[in-house]
């Protein structure tokens, strides 16, 4: 018998307890999302204007689409794609560097590391996480551009390629945490299984451990896609921040955070130009909700089930 | 008794200091280039003056003369001239003209790499670049190289100055890279051989003040103290600050004080240029501040 149900008073105590713990911990929440619900109503209300106030739609719509951002100016133009474009490369540069590298070395730190190693090299790479991205485009800024102009014999020393490895930098701990992760977290016994079938160590890691720890390693490029998406300050040092549509990895790109970063200090608010701002803020969060989406179904719906055969 | 008279006394000091506070403090906010030399002029004038302050903060002119508007402040600090549309919103709000007073003087330099040979550019020449209709050196006489022009991001007192003065309010051209602060932008250029620049007056290896030409054929010249006080070098701005009312006497005593040759040998210091030549005119540059009384 339980030593909570074993008197009445105690038994008691213990509802009260958990009625208490599940009042607090429903009040914070609800409170943080309430916190969401209202950053979010915010952005949205200050964007509307770019549809909704007749004089602003008619200085924003007619150039939104265009590849001209120039929204200080005599005719302000506002397109946005060469900021999309701007933002696609950079991410994709640093997705295209960061998750191999991060699924790798979390393969060897979870399949292949001795312990010693690992308790080594798991907190290490946790602290890099928390490393602040102005440091990072510090870095980018001074050396690893030189590095790469000269590498590369760029035109432009500050491009995208240098903000798209610059981010990977901060990319690649957040997918090793998670990949590492699920990793370890796959049943000892399967691969026992595998050994037993007399697949190598090499051969376990590569075809049962990784398949089988897919979707918490699906997780972890998702997560790091958008910390690369979010990406302002390196971004804002490292890439030029020239609004050019171009797909070419060598020319600067300028993307939708830094634009934010670099121009809200001085707009004039209720101006067109600030509400555009926040319509990029608007475009950037759903971004997010559509990774975290893809995230949520496409993970929970499909691998889940596929992995658990039902 | 005695504890309790002595906190009631406190009390009272409390009391005084307080309500004696608001009209003693100035307010100034405003442009980013110019808080360092407001908060030096602010720390001295309160060692000369103990019982008044001076706040300082920055934000960028935009958010100074935003303050201005909705009275969170006294004073703007803003390093452009105020915009029309910007002056009718405070006749509109305030009923009179805005108060405009230089008070030092900023030269936008242009940096090249320290490899770069060009003697000279014109005005006309850096407008081509910025706009884009030069793209190589070789249209000005150097290698057959790509320019790689760096400017300031669109938010910055700077950027509005320059596409005013140099680029006839033209747009910049969309390869021109934007970097955040003048200090980046002096590091690119240092880097980068083909690089050109613009940004406030700095020192710094690996870079070149290029002498500017006010046209094709005119004599270049150099940006020092000299020409940029007296406004023979062709890209100088002022520095403002911008008052919405009357000055009330605390405030006047400080703008006073601003003008005067201790605070204009501050602005020296600071890397910026008083205003009105080498501060031997004090008496006309006083007499700019009296008139608004």
């Amino acid at each position: 018998m339980n030593k909570f149900s074993s008197t009445p008073a105690v038994n008691q105590r213990a509802k009260a307890v958990d009625q208490v713990m599940r009042g607090v911990i429903t009040t914070l929440a609800l409170v943080s999302f309430s916190f969401i619900f209202l950053i979010l109503l915010f952005t949205f209300k200050e964007a509307k204007d770019v549809f909704f106030d007749a004089e602003t739609r008619q200085a924003v719509l007619p150039t939104l689409l265009s590849t001209n951002w120039q929204p200080v100016s005599e005719n302000p133009k506002y397109g946005i794609v060469p900021l999309l474009i701007g933002t696609l490369k950079t991410t994709l540069i640093a997705m295209v560097i960061a998750i191999p590298v991060g699924v790798l070395a979390a393969l060897y730190t979870a399949c292949f590391a001795p312990i010693w190693l690992r308790e080594i090299i798991k907190p290490v790479v946790e602290l890099l996480a928390g490393f602040p991205s102005v440091v990072i485009g510090f870095f980018a800024l001074f050396v690893l551009a030189g590095a790469l102009q000269t590498l590369t014999g760029a035109e432009f020393r500050l491009n995208a390629l240098v903000g798209g490895v610059a981010i990977s930098f901060s990319a690649i701990p957040i997918i090793f945490t998670i990949a590492e992760d699920a990793l370890s977290s796959v049943p000892k016994s399967i691969q026992e299984a595998s050994y037993g079938l007399g697949a190598t160590q090499w051969e376990t890691a590569f075809y049962i451990t990784l398949p089988a720890a897919y979707p918490g390693i699906f997780a972890g490029a998702l997560l790091g896609f958008g910390r690369a998406v979010g990406e302002t300050m390196i971004v804002l040092m490292a890439t030029g921040n020239a609004p050019i549509s171009s797909w070419t990895l060598t020319d600067s790109a300028r993307t939708l955070t830094a634009t934010i970063g670099a121009e809200m200090a001085e707009v004039v608010f209720g101006d067109p130009h600030y509400n555009v701002l926040f319509l990029i803020g608007v475009v950037l969060f759903l971004f997010a909700l559509l990774l975290n989406s893809i995230a949520e179904f496409y993970i929970k719906a499909k691998l889940m089930r596929k992995f658990r055969g039902s | 008794m005695l504890r309790l008279r002595s906190s009631l006394l406190l009390c009272f000091l409390l009391w005084l200091c307080s309500c004696h506070a608001p009209d003693a403090t100035i307010t100034i906010r405003g442009s980013d280039t110019m808080v360092a030399l407001g908060q030096k002029w602010a720390e001295i004038y309160m060692s000369k003056f103990p019982d008044e302050t001076v706040q300082v903060n920055g934000g960028g002119s935009g958010t100074g003369i935003a303050a201005l508007i909705n009275r969170t402040a006294d004073i703007c600090q803003s390093s452009r001239p105020m915009k029309p549309k910007e002056r009718q919103r405070i006749r509109e709000k305030f009923g009179r003209d805005v108060i405009e007073i230089p008070v030092a003087k900023d030269g936008i330099v242009i940096y090249v790499n320290e490899r770069n040979p060009i003697a000279k550019l014109s005005l006309s020449q850096l407008r081509q670049i910025y706009t884009g209709k030069i793209q190589n050196w070789k249209e000005l006489g150097w290698e057959d190289q790509r320019i790689i022009v760096y400017g300031r991001e669109n938010s910055s007192g700077t950027y509005e100055f320059f596409k005013k003065e140099v680029l006839k309010g033209d747009d910049f051209a969309a390869f021109v890279q934007t970097l955040p602060g003048t200090a980046a932008i002096v590091n690119a250029v240092s880097k980068d051989v083909y690089a050109i620049g613009y940004g406030g007056n700095a020192y710094s290896r690996g870079i070149r003040l290029m002498p500017i030409s006010r046209t094709d054929t005119s004599a270049a010249i150099e940006a020092n103290e000299i020409t940029i006080a007296q406004g023979t070098y062709p890209i100088s701005r002022n520095l403002y600050f911008y008052l919405a009312r009357e000055p009330n006497p605390t405030i006047q005593r400080f703008l006073d004080w601003v003008l005067s040759a201790e605070a204009q040998s501050i602005v020296a210091a600071q890397g910026f240029f008083p205003v009105k030549g080498l501060v031997a005119q004090l008496d006309s540059a006083r007499s700019t501040s009296s008139q608004f009384q």
